[in-house]
């Protein structure tokens, strides 16, 4: 009686072996499959958009997106330069480093080194909130309440300007200067804050000269992807900036950049398979390369000029 | 120079040096231009301390206002029948239910492809990679797909899922291009917590007769769990307000139907906010409808950021 249940257990737990064992050997291989997916993924992107520009490029020459005159959808003979939108996605970029850099320097500066942990307790996921809030509605507060509050200072402003979406662009990346700034201030040893306070410096004099330069390749490296991100931004400056094909470099008139442009083509006008299609591919390929040198160069910064402790 | 004449000479230089500095000092610290300039300097560094509190408190600010603003523009207009009705031209009429449930649909596909991609990238990275160049490989992969633009990924999404594989506009073609934009998400903050993991849990696993396989699915990831569903939360609270790699699908605003199953046609609450913002030009009231969805979109964004800060200080445990 107990021997047979004995060699039923055994069977029974050669069943299982089976199975777990088809699982120790089948789970790892579906782990690497799933880990490929994402490397997939960037050639699926990097495929995808030189497959189609390479088809923008064969009838365009290269030469003529350099020009100032871009016309996609004009019936005959349409241009393709794209300098108006380049210069539209670097003047709203600028206006909005211009906000985020000194606020956000400035908070990173406030919550490494001054304020008290119970401050902190409470500001920080204020921060992060802040960085939460979905673009088309930062999209939807700089149309509908700072361009008209900026009309009361600037009465030529148009209702769509390039002003406007960059200013809301700068606070939308506020927190996230502030916060890779933060993390590299706070990972500056305190000995060395301790070593200048002691020498009677005050700690305006220490944050400036021994933390700030201690800390300049991380924080240096968060401006880089707050630039990266602002030239990748899309719903804030669709809706705020317009779509004037105009090369201007007058923050008041409308503006458009390189994903307000991928944006208004692929949501209609320009059919399948023709020049204007496959331009947005060219300009989506423009866009990547932009953001992908940025984020690169970011990470070589905090690598080689990290100072270790 | 003999021994004694350099002592003699080095001490009279010590003594001369010293006096001198000691003079300097006296007169330098006595002298009321030092107290002003020490009062200077403090008062510097406390004069900045509170402009870097009040930069600090700017973000706080806009975030007021912004709510204060929307929630305005909204009051009268956000009520049950718009949370139930169909939309409608007629901004009387109009109501979200549609684009709730398409958003709903959405985020059916986007959680389950994005936690299992994401755990099971993260669990390879973690666990099994034993080559350290395909590592490196993948992990430098991720951080730059995380960098980047959303509308990039819909141009992915538009060629591969929309074009190729002849999904058009479904809620799985907008699913599956919004799974690979969290999908850094959830691999970044699961590779974290699975590393936070101690060493001897394992090891006590392994020490019971415990595999590999049933190690990582009893051990690892359950304790590892608190920080998985942190980053699929935040992972959820970024593609459910991401709107501009859907406008690039072509996903369209004026759907009459609810949707159904995943391959149906669907609209989601940001591209409703958005169709409606560009329209203002036209009809004054879809400012108001836009802010109305802008505050559904918010409430539903800060329970689900509200949860994930519960979990991750509720239930992470530190060894």
């Amino acid at each position: 009686m107990k021997r047979s249940a004995n060699v039923r257990e055994i069977i029974q737990n050669k069943g299982i072996n089976r199975k777990t064992q088809w699982l120790e050997k089948g789970m790892p291989v579906f782990f690497v499959v799933a880990a490929l997916i994402s490397i997939l993924t960037t050639l699926g992107i990097v495929l995808t958009l030189v497959v189609d520009a390479s088809k923008f490029f064969a009838v365009v020459p290269l030469r003529e997106i350099f020009s100032t005159n871009l016309a996609p959808l004009r019936a005959e003979n349409p241009a393709f330069g794209f300098l108006p939108l380049l210069t539209g996605t670097l003047i709203t970029s600028l206006i909005a480093m211009v906000v985020a850099v000194p606020v956000g320097l400035t908070a990173a500066i406030y919550l490494s080194e001054y304020a008290s942990a119970r401050k902190k307790k409470w500001l920080k996921p204020i921060m992060e909130l802040l960085a939460g809030v979905p673009t088309i509605v930062y999209g939807f507060f700089a149309y509908s309440f700072v361009t008209p509050l900026l009309m009361n200072l600037i009465p030529s402003l148009n209702a769509k300007n390039a002003l406007s979406p960059g200013i809301v662009m700068g606070i939308m990346i506020i927190p996230m200067v502030s916060s890779l700034s933060e993390d590299a201030m706070e990972s500056v040893p305190h000995v060395m804050r301790e070593g200048s306070l002691a020498l009677g410096t005050t700690r305006l004099e220490t944050t400036l000269f021994v933390v700030i330069p201690s800390a300049i390749s991380g924080i240096v490296a968060s401006f880089i992807l707050a630039i990266s991100r602002a030239i990748g931004e899309t719903m804030i400056v669709v809706i705020a900036s317009g779509s004037s094909k105009n090369m201007t470099f007058d923050v008041t008139q409308s503006m458009q950049t390189m994903t307000a442009y991928i944006v208004e083509f692929t949501s209609g006008d320009a059919g399948s398979g023709t020049v204007g299609y496959y331009s947005l591919y060219a300009v989506g390929l423009l866009l990547f390369l932009f953001t992908l040198a940025m984020n690169l160069f970011a990470q070589h910064i905090a690598r080689k000029y990290r100072e270790e402790y | 120079m003999n021994v004694e004449t350099m002592k003699s000479y080095q001490q009279q230089k010590t003594h001369q040096i010293n006096n001198a500095s000691s003079a300097k000092t006296k007169s330098f610290f006595e002298s009321g231009q030092a107290k002003n300039r020490l009062a200077r300097r403090i008062l510097l560094d406390r004069v900045l301390q509170k402009v870097f509190f009040l930069s600090t408190i700017f973000a706080l600010l806009v975030l007021g206002i912004l709510l204060q603003r929307i929630v305005a523009d909204s009051i009268g207009w956000l009520n049950i029948h718009f949370l139930t009705g169909r939309l409608s031209i007629n901004p009387e009429k109009a109501g979200i239910f549609g684009a709730i449930v398409g958003s709903l649909w959405l985020m059916s596909v986007v959680i389950p492809v994005t936690l299992v991609l994401g755990v099971s990238t993260a669990i390879y990275l973690e666990e099994f990679a034993k080559n350290q160049k395909l590592k490196h490989l993948i992990n430098t992969n991720i951080s730059n797909l995380a960098g980047v633009p959303s509308v990039i990924f819909g141009l992915l999404g538009l060629t591969v899922f929309g074009r190729l594989l002849g999904l058009g506009s479904s809620v799985l073609a907008g699913g599956l291009t919004l799974s690979l934009l969290g999908l850094p998400i959830v691999v970044v903050s699961s590779q974290e917590a699975i590393r936070a993991v101690p060493g001897f849990l394992r090891e006590a696993s392994y020490a019971m007769g415990a595999t590999k396989w049933s190690t990582i699915r009893r051990v690892v990831v359950p304790t590892a769990l608190p920080g998985i569903l942190t980053g699929a939360i935040l992972a959820v609270s970024r593609t459910i307000g991401e709107t501009a790699p859907l406008v690039v699908l072509g996903i369209p605003t004026l759907i009459l139907k609810y949707p159904q199953g995943i391959m149906d046609d669907f609209t989601t609450l940001p591209i409703q906010i958005y169709y409606w913002t560009l329209d203002t030009v036209l009809t004054r009231e879809y400012a108001n409808l836009a802010a109305a969805t802008i505050v559904v979109l918010m409430v539903v964004l800060l329970t689900l950021n509200a949860s994930a800060i519960i979990i991750r200080n509720k239930f992470q445990r530190r060894y």
